[in-house]
């Protein structure tokens, strides 16, 4: 277990006080202080931790997160931002003496702009709440995590969150044009706006996939783009993982850029097989799902061009979707592979690291054998095109020693990622999860040179404190339950 | 003092560059920082004892082209880059722009320098800025540490994103040693569609229709027929020009380019420039050669793209701009007198349209005397200066390039 601090003893000596004083801000409802009613919020995707907040406000428009913020920095109290709470780092994790500030309620799309193809949002709206306002008029908002039905864009900007189409489309970064953020002393900033380059310092991009630790999001102006006339998607099976990865590298050299590339091994293959019956073949070592957009012709002429790669590669089958129902068919595997996972193991662990994908088959190949050493089953799903790695770890929660074993095989495959050449992760963030393996992929300078940024935007450390960051020489340290 | 009266110091290793700025830092003397100062004219001046340039520094260090990666120290030349990638028939996906002829400065543009101005060209409306595809870089900050961010592969959200934080920094808060890109397959057939004799309202429409189909256009400018004259390949359609570029595999290029221009029917007929012609008008609109024999200022204003004519009219009736429109209309090229008041008006056309503006070419005098770059809200301002201390503390990185007094 990754070890939290010791809550501040004045802020909970001080409780009753800060709850009167944060209901005097908000609306009757807008904050939660009941014990049983803080429950549902001690823990985020990273459901191996847990602890009960302080107390949880709710707050609806910027002026209440404003002022929140400036009562809270006013009785140095520390402030916990959170969007839905999926993150899979841990990144939401409640602290004891922690107000934890829910933007659930801030769900209102703002502005849609056509013309200018960029709509304005509160930072509570659903990820898929964006494409769904927009796609009456054939626009979408590209990032499209797994968890899009929930997740929420104030936390995929503070995740920097990608998904299966980012290798066309980018990720949260690329697809942002302004935010609006309260400080921790509570002022709010406008940053960029509706048009593309800001001039200045590039505070949108730090503050995106900042996890929490600068600011707090109220709303974005996020871009939103007409979707393509069409998409389609086949499937390939090849007979290794070094096959396959020798084809995506074809694909990518021949100059196609498709739109998702997905690859999946064997355990990957046969869990979502038995969850989905998606028709996956059941004998391939390794397996890709590769989509292309355009026109009905555009698609024929790339999925042409991409099966005759395929086809060098010796595969053991080759399906190319004939209609919008069998490209269906061929993702219902792959997006269910968390649940699919989940029925072979109710507990996992969702790794996320990102490799130069010419060393992918090296990987896999040391993944199995640290999988044969600890005794624990992996599957793997790979964003192909550009490097990004989820093993699913598979564990036992009832049996403390297998959750143990799991975590070191985790850090042990994130300390190979970045041994390789890649990071330690490329879309679920550092969170609590990864924070202690922060010094394989920098020195202590270069952290030294980040917690100096987070200083200069929280000097009291007040937001989101013990996440990112390895704790520096920390004070008492208590395990968590 | 501008940096061809000063010492030159330029390293050859990484390692000279910290110890160059370690001891700048210990004795608090300021240095103006640059790759091969092809862009000294752009910014405030910068007052410093000696020049710290990033020239020597050069060599491509790593390119997998399988992976869209390529690094390179700062040094290198951008063109190098470009021909390296393009060797293996890629590209760099911004589209940079070579400012050497608007600035008259007749240096080739770096590597290091076209990021840490955040330069992009016309295909930033739709596949993002330089930042965009900054994937990882190598630094050394005013304390003379070295320091390293994103890395080598596509997707990394490790810690937080000091790739963006320094790109288009100017050199303030850290001197850039290595970069390492993103880069994408060239397209085999390039295609402009060109629209005639619209005026800003209408071409600006135009631009949002083509951008807002379904058809991957890479890029949309307007240029009235003043400034369409100065450029060769569009001279010759005689008037104002809307343009709408689409890349893509050649089959595609012939579907979309039809399906478009039918599309775009009620603006006109449009007419297509291919492959060469469309490249060289884009390389002119990318390195607003337009604007490049105009005596005075020039501007670029960043707005919504629909805002774009307004900025135009605004400007026009101030001082009798010239300009143009990349972007969709987003950004606004404008060149007039060197003078306050039409660089006060220019600043606000764009505040009025709720954007930004850079002057980009102004006599050192008037770049020193005015802000060159919307100054910063209060508790914004505070914020990048811890942010700027917490690089630099002495500030001796091109102190005051940015901001005066920062
Ligand atoms: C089943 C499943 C699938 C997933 N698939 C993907 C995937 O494909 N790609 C991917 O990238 N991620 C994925 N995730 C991870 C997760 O969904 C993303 O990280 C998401 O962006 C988190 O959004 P959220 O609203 O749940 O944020 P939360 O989990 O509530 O918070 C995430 C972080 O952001 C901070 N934060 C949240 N809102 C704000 C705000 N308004 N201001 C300041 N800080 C804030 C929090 O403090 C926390 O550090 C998946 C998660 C699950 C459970």
């Amino acid at each position: 277990m990754i070890a939290q601090p010791e809550p501040k003893k004045d802020v909970l000596a001080r409780r009753d006080a800060i709850v009167a004083g944060l209901r005097a801000l908000l609306p009757p409802d807008g904050v939660i202080a009941e014990p049983l009613r803080l429950k549902p919020y001690e823990t985020d995707g990273l459901s191996a931790y847990r602890q009960v907040p302080l107390v949880v406000v709710l707050p609806e428009t910027t002026e209440q997160v404003a002022a929140v913020m400036a009562f809270c920095h006013r009785e140095g109290v520390r402030v916990v931002p959170r969007g839905a709470g999926t993150s899979l780092s841990g990144g939401a994790l409640p602290m004891a003496d922690a107000v934890v500030l829910g933007l659930m309620r801030m769900n209102r799309i703002l502005d849609i702009d056509y013309a200018d193809r960029c709509a304005v949002v509160q930072a509570g709206v659903t990820n898929i709440g964006i494409t769904q306002a927009v796609q009456e008029r054939g626009f979408f908002y590209a990032p499209d995590p797994s968890s899009q039905l929930a997740c929420m864009i104030g936390g995929n900007v503070n995740m920097n969150s990608g998904g299966a189409h980012c290798l066309r489309y980018g990720v949260t970064a690329n697809n942002l044009l302004g935010l609006r953020v309260v400080t921790v002393e509570g002022e709010v900033l406008d940053i960029g706006g509706a048009h593309m380059d800001a001039a200045g310092y590039d505070w949108l991009g730090l503050l995106t996939g900042s996890e929490g630790q600068l600011a707090v999001v109220t709303e974005v102006t996020v871009r939103i783009l007409r979707g393509p006339e069409g998409a389609r998607a086949m499937l390939a099976a090849f007979r290794s993982n070094e096959i396959a990865g020798a084809c995506v590298d074809s694909i990518i050299a021949s100059g196609i850029i498709p739109v998702a590339l997905e690859f999946m091994d064997r355990p990957a293959i046969h869990a979502c097989e038995a969850f989905a019956h998606a028709g996956y073949p059941l004998d391939a070592e390794a397996m890709l799902i590769i989509e292309v957009e355009g026109s009905p012709a555009e698609q024929d002429d790339l999925l042409g061009r991409i099966k005759d790669i395929c086809n060098r590669y010796d595969p053991i089958s080759l399906k190319v979707s004939q209609s919008a129902e069998e490209s269906a068919a061929i993702w219902k595997g792959r997006k269910g592979a968390f649940g699919a996972v989940g029925r072979i193991s109710p507990d996992y662990l969702c790794m996320d690291g990102t490799i130069p994908t010419s060393r992918l088959p090296e990987v896999l190949g040391r993944i199995g054998a640290m999988s044969a050493e600890y005794g624990l089953q992996v599957a793997n799903i790979f964003h192909a095109g550009d490097g990004n790695l989820h093993p699913l770890i598979m564990f036992d929660a009832n049996d403390p020693e297998s959750f143990r074993k799991a975590e070191h095989f985790g850090a042990d495959i994130l300390r190979l990622c970045v041994e390789v050449g890649g990071c330690l992760t490329g879309e679920h963030g550092v969170g609590v999860e990864k924070r202690d393996l922060m010094g394989v992929q920098f020195t202590e300078i270069e952290l030294d040179q980040q917690r100096r940024i987070k200083s200069a935007f929280d000097p009291g450390w007040l937001l989101n404190p013990s996440k990112v960051f390895p704790l520096k020489a920390p004070p008492a340290l208590t395990q968590a339950a | 003092m501008s940096e061809t009266d000063t010492a030159w110091l330029t390293p050859g290793d990484e390692a000279g560059i910290a110890e160059a700025i370690t001891a700048a830092h210990a004795s608090g003397k300021p240095v103006l920082v640059c790759g091969n100062a092809s862009k000294s004219g752009l910014l405030r001046p910068v007052q410093a004892a000696a020049t710290l340039s990033t020239r020597a520094l050069s060599g491509i260090t790593l390119y997998s082209p399988q992976e869209l990666i390529i690094s390179a120290r700062a040094g290198t030349k951008l063109a190098d880059v470009a021909a390296a990638v393009a060797g293996k028939g890629q590209y760099i996906i911004a589209e940079p722009p070579d400012f050497s002829a608007l600035l008259g400065s007749g240096a080739e543009p770096t590597l290091g320098g076209v990021v840490a101005a955040n330069l992009s060209g016309p295909r930033r409306v739709a596949w993002g800025a330089m930042r965009d595809h900054v994937m990882g870089v190598r630094a050394v900050s005013g304390m003379g540490e070295t320091i390293h961010s994103g890395g080598r592969v596509l997707k990394n959200v490790t810690g937080l994103d000091i790739c963006k934080l320094l790109t288009g920094s100017y050199g303030t808060l850290a001197v850039i040693t290595e970069v390492t890109l993103k880069v994408l397959p060239a397209p085999e057939r390039r295609a402009t569609l060109v629209l005639t004799g619209l005026d800003p309202m209408r071409g600006v429409a135009a631009l949002s229709a083509a951008l807002g189909s379904p058809y991957a256009v890479s890029a949309a400018a307007h240029l009235p027929a003043e400034q369409a004259a100065r450029v060769p390949v569009l001279a010759w359609f005689g008037g104002a020009v809307t343009l709408a570029r689409i890349e893509d595999f050649a089959p595609s290029v012939t579907y979309r380019t039809e399906r478009l221009r039918a599309d775009l029917a009620a603006f006109g007929l449009a007419e297509m420039l291919d492959n060469g012609a469309s490249e060289a008008a884009w390389t002119a609109v990318r390195d607003a050669a337009p604007l490049v024999d105009s005596p005075g200022a020039v501007w670029r204003v960043s707005v919504r793209p629909s805002a774009g004519p307004a900025v135009t009219r605004a400007v026009e009736q101030a001082f009798g701009a010239r300009w143009y429109m990349d972007w969709g209309g987003g950004l606004v090229w404008i060149a007039g007198p060197a003078s306050e008041a039409a660089h006060d008006a220019v600043a606000a056309a764009a505040r009025q349209s709720g954007g930004t503006w850079t002057l980009v070419r102004a006599p050192e005098a008037m770049r020193a005397a005015v802000a060159v770059i919307p100054p910063e809200p209060a508790a914004l301002a505070r914020i990048s200066a811890r942010v700027k201390a917490a690089f630099d503390p002495k500030g001796i990185l091109n102190p005051g390039r940015m901001f005066a007094g920062l």
